[in-house]
């Protein structure tokens, strides 16, 4: 049944014009070793001593306006090219070993259409360190209802 | 109360939420790129054909960044109620649609009933609306 559900939601997905995201990575080929979670992420924007990484929503801009992580950078949705296109100029000048934070959370983490193919992308572009925030849920759940640092806008 | 709102829904038709007072609204934000929405929206459809003379009405609201998508995918899997593109500042009047799928049940006074954020269990969400339709004294159809 959920082979035939799989398909189903697949064939919607390329119908939607998102075959990219049909086929795209899944948030559950990221390896555990370069995830880090909300609290740790939190804590590090916080203190007044560690050093800042570069993060990037790598999401929807719907949700990028609504909330997002203090001193975030829109990138774009990594779940088709254009988006990936972006992604990889925003990050064209930086250093192989900047410290970058990805994110999404638009949806459950197993669902995600964007953080898998923008870890791939970044780590085929030679950084060696990214780090994915996990987002159990949902941006709303796992970040702003957190009282997490977050601001509104575009 | 919920937030009221207006928008012209895929086919250009005004969709305002206001004048669905006295039915059972549910109100559906989803998006094309979210799996899990996809899942739900045909059993969305299935309740509307069941219980829309009942009193239920289904407005969905597609949090895409553009249409263009939207239309696609309705186009080629058409629902039985209304959809509509939202945006950043109808979701912050919900206070925040910051995943999907998000889902609310709004009673026909225009008040909020429940809230679903995520996959929820449809059967029981199924369940509240069987309970509250019961009560409705049904009108006309909008649509």
């Amino acid at each position: 049944m959920k082979f035939i559900t799989a398909l189903v939601v697949g064939w919607l997905l390329i119908g939607a014009g998102n075959a990219a995201l049909a086929a795209a990575k899944p948030a559950s080929s990221i390896p555990a070793s370069s995830l880090i979670q909300p609290a740790e992420l939190a804590a590090t924007l916080r203190s007044a001593d560690a050093p800042k990484p570069l993060i990037l929503q790598v999401g929807f801009r719907t949700m990028y306006v609504q909330a997002h992580i203090s001193g975030a950078e829109y990138a774009g949705p990594a779940n088709g090219e254009s988006g990936l296109q972006r992604l990889r100029e925003r990050v064209a000048a930086l250093p192989k070993d900047a410290v970058l934070v990805i994110y999404c959370g638009c949806c459950p983490w197993d669902h995600c259409p964007n953080v898998g193919a923008a870890f791939a992308a970044l780590r085929e572009l030679g950084f060696t360190q990214v780090k994915v925030l996990y987002i159990a849920e949902n941006f709303d759940d796992d970040w702003v209802s957190k009282g997490y640092p977050a601001a509104k806008g575009p | 109360m919920a937030p009221d709102f207006a928008r012209a829904d895929l086919d250009g038709k005004a969709v305002h939420l206001a004048e669905y007072r006295g039915k059972l609204v549910l109100l559906n934000f989803w998006a094309t790129w979210c799996a899990p929405c996809l899942e739900e929206m045909p059993k969305f459809s299935d309740w509307q054909r069941a219980y829309g003379a009942r009193g239920l009405q289904v407005i969905g609201v597609s949090m895409d960044d553009d249409t263009a998508p939207v239309k696609r995918l309705i186009a080629r899997h058409p629902a039985a109620y209304p959809i509509l593109v939202g945006d950043a500042a109808l979701g912050e009047s919900f206070g925040g649609v910051l995943g999907l799928p998000l889902t609310y049940l709004i009673d026909p006074t225009g008040r909020i009933a429940a809230r679903y954020q995520g996959s929820g269990d449809l059967g029981k969400m199924e369940a509240q609306i069987k309970a509250r339709i019961a009560h409705i004294s049904v009108g006309p159809a909008i649509r």
